[in-house]
């Protein structure tokens, strides 16, 4: 079973705040995988050590030059099959604070619209021989594909519906600065279920650190069998709410939506939207987290978007921040003595 | 006497068989089953400690030819047929150009008579094109020899034009097999919908996709009178379907499972292997429990492979972009034999029923017999062979199975068709 361990409560470390020493430098911890696919993959020690890695790895973004030359000689390659800014621009951002070296491909430049398989290019750009590739595609599985045929590390940066692992590690690094603890907490996660990557991995993650995980939507929007990964499935917002520590709203993807879900744009935010009203039912110190593209006035309005209460900025700022742990923690584990490669 | 094979097992429900004794061979048919054949034979094969089991026909395969020869051909297919222990197979229409019409019909047979060691038996479509439009030329299809009609991959969708199919089939009384499936509401899903296609991103099929037509056929054989058999059957409420049908007023419906869909449950598309994308799409354990009791007992009338074969650079593609189907012939009779017979699941008369006996009934072939003057069309099956499945020794043009690697105990060592050696181990 993949939650075997899902029961246990674990209370993560929180990172000390005063850290003065690069600690992560020395750090010879590594993940015990090759590649990150999923949140399913990884144990609870995993994420406790990605998102202390993350933590330390702060402090670079703090630096005057922030730069640091962990990754340096080593090449990144960026893989983009489907648009993204956020997500992109935050790995760019990652691989260059730790000095690797970046190509980037994305489908309208690359020969994949003159009908290239994906496992052919995934053989071209392996005999480039990189160290890591970052994968975002539309279809569900295409990083296990890459990750069966290449020696590289593979990062899954979104695939299909399946998961967006690196999301739900900033979420969580993010909620852990916040709330200084996920163990306990009481997370409300409401939109489009059936379609969001984001919240497959968040689900998985949070239930594996012990947090309760409610999930809102309509029924449509909610895929069979979606409580056994933990999840305590609600169809009324009000009381998936009522009482939660973290609100994390997700887009309507209209992109994905082929048949016909809802009625209407205007009911789904009469019952989903989330609003200032709503937001009465919640705990005095509830955060709101979105992971991006938003649909003000859909699934959030702006009152509540831009709100005190609101993390969303601190989401981007964390995803650089927890991007670098995961590049840093994979390089560690090819097997590449950073020692060695840095002066 | 042409063959006589000696002091084998001989297995044949048809006759309530179950003895070792001679079998002897004369002018391609069974002359004689006896406990000692005084007679010389001018060949003659030991068979003790082997199984003696009248051929075995797989009434759902996919040969590609017309058309996509660079997946399958009917030389290839029917050599891996006979190298899976099958004296005859029915070969579904979807080619290209589909088969429609009497010249298609006519080409397949030509081409078998040719290159084929075993029988084949085409499937002519139900519409032209398969389109689900108008009714094909099934009587022109008849009278070249198809056996059934199918729109096997391309379901026909409009109720109307079923219920026609089923009213015109009688006048030459062709089983009509359907590949059960509303298209709108398996939504182009990749698998089964449930706990794996949520837990994997991957759109789902819904299951009353197939249930729903399963149901509508029952109805409509009720209604008109035809012989229906329902293609890959696999989940536990159209088998439901299917029994309560013949209980309430004995109807003669039909129905096939796979042996992936008796053997492989939805957990299995977790590595994202295309050898898992197969439609109907591997199910839940429900339904893979209900559906082993269900040919154990008989509810299931065969086993069928809808042995589709796919050129490995079709499968080697993101899961929701490769084609759906994996190749059988070459594993399913092992399979079957190693998980089930070996197990003391099935009987070893079930056995036989499931894969000669009741095919043949079904499309009405004088076949699925070792009775005395009938086509000697037989298997040999060494049940301690031990086996491994292993693709690049496949006949097939194609590797595409989930079951690569699987260690397996007894499997088919010779296949004879009309009293000839045309494949031995």
């Amino acid at each position: 079973m993949l939650f075997d361990s899902m029961g246990a409560k674990i209370i993560p470390r929180l990172a000390s705040p005063e850290v003065t020493e690069p600690r992560w430098a020395n750090a010879m911890a590594s993940l015990s995988h090759k590649d990150l696919l999923s949140i399913k993959q990884l144990s609870v020690e995993d994420i406790i050590l990605i998102l202390d890695t993350a933590e330390a790895l702060k402090e670079v973004a703090a630096r005057p030059v922030k730069k640091v030359p962990t990754l340096r000689g080593k090449t990144v390659i960026n893989l983009f099959f489907e648009p993204s800014t956020r997500t992109r621009s935050s790995f760019e951002l990652a691989e260059k604070r730790l000095s690797a070296d970046i190509l980037n491909f994305s489908p309208s430049t690359s020969s994949v619209s003159k009908g290239e398989t994906l496992l052919d290019t995934a053989r071209n750009l392996q005999s480039m021989a990189p160290d890591i590739i970052v994968i975002r595609h539309e279809s569900a599985g295409a990083p296990h594909l890459l990750a069966r045929e290449c020696r590289s590390s593979i990062i899954n940066a979104g695939d299909g519906m399946h998961e967006h692992p690196t999301q739900a590690l900033l979420d969580a690094l993010t909620i852990r600065t916040v709330k200084g603890r996920l163990d306990g907490l009481k997370l409300a996660i409401v939109g489009d279920i059936s379609h969001s990557r984001v919240a497959r991995s968040d689900t998985i993650l949070f239930h594996k650190m012990g947090s309760e995980v409610r999930v809102c939507g309509p029924t449509t929007l909610i895929p069979w069998d979606f409580d056994k990964l933990g999840a305590k499935i609600y169809g009324k917002m009000e009381e998936a709410i009522e009482g939660a520590d973290v609100i994390m709203m997700l887009r309507l993807q209209h992109e994905r939506q082929n048949e016909a879900f809802i009625p209407s744009t205007r009911e789904y935010y009469n019952f989903y939207g989330l609003t200032r009203e709503r937001m009465r039912l919640a705990n005095k110190d509830t955060i709101v987290m979105h992971p991006g593209p938003m649909n003000r006035g859909v699934e959030i309005d702006s009152d509540v978007a831009d709100a005190s209460y609101s993390v969303i900025l601190n989401q981007v700022a964390n995803g650089v921040a927890a991007r670098m742990a995961v590049l840093y923690l994979l390089s560690g584990n090819a097997g590449l003595k950073l020692k060695k490669h840095s002066r | 006497m042409q063959l006589i094979l000696r002091q084998g097992r001989i297995i044949d429900p048809s006759q309530q068989l179950d003895k070792v004794a001679d079998l002897g061979i004369d002018e391609g048919r069974v002359a004689e089953i006896a406990q000692r054949i005084r007679k010389k034979g001018r060949k003659e094969i030991d068979a003790r400690g082997l199984l003696v089991f009248p051929g075995f026909i797989d009434m759902h395969v996919h040969l590609r030819e017309p058309g996509r020869e660079d997946s399958e051909t009917i030389e290839t297919g029917t050599n891996a047929a006979a190298r899976g222990g099958y004296t005859g197979i029915a070969c579904m229409p979807n080619t290209q150009p589909v088969n429609d019409c009497e010249a298609v019909t006519s080409f397949i047979l030509e081409r078998a008579r040719e290159v084929s060691k075993i029988a084949v038996y085409p499937v002519g479509a139900i519409t032209k094109g398969s389109q689900g439009k108008t009714l094909a030329e099934i009587g022109e299809m008849y009278r070249s020899g198809i056996v059934a009609i199918s729109d096997d991959g391309h379901p026909v969708q409009d109720n109307q034009v079923m219920r026609r199919a089923m009213e015109y089939s009688r006048l030459f009384g062709l089983p009509v097999i359907d590949h059960c499936e509303d298209k709108e509401l398996a939504g182009g899903g990749v698998m089964h919908e449930g706990y794996y296609s949520t837990l994997l991103g991957l759109r789902g099929m819904n299951p009353a996709a197939e249930e729903l037509h399963v149901v509508r056929d029952v109805i409509l054989a009720q209604q008109t009178g035809a012989q229906v058999h329902i293609a890959h059957l696999s989940t536990r409420r159209s088998l439901a379907a299917v029994v309560r049908a013949r209980k309430e007023d004995g109807t003669s419906i039909t129905c096939e499972a796979t042996p992936h869909h008796l053997l492989l449950t939805d957990a299995e598309v977790s590595s994202y292997d295309t050898n898992t994308k197969i439609n109907p799409p591997l199910r839940s354990q429900g339904d893979v429990d209900a559906l082993v009791k269900a040919a154990a007992s008989g509810d299931i009338d065969a086993i069928a492979t809808d042995h589709a074969p796919h050129n490995i650079n079709d499968k080697m593609l993101e899961f929701d972009r490769a084609p759906f189907g994996i190749v059988g012939l070459e594993t399913a009779v092992s399979l079957i034999y190693d998980r089930f017979v070996r197990t003391g699941v099935f009987t070893l008369e079930r056995f036989v029923r499931l894969f000669s006996t009741n095919p043949a009934r079904i499309l009405k072939l004088e076949r699925g017999t070792l009775a005395k003057g009938c086509w000697a069309d037989i298997m040999l099956l060494d049940p301690d062979l031990v086996c491994e499945v292993r693709s690049s020794e496949f006949c097939s043009r194609s590797r595409n199975t989930p079951f690569e690697g699987w260690k397996l105990r007894g499997g088919p060592v010779m296949t004879i068709v009309k009293g000839k050696v045309v494949w031995s181990f």
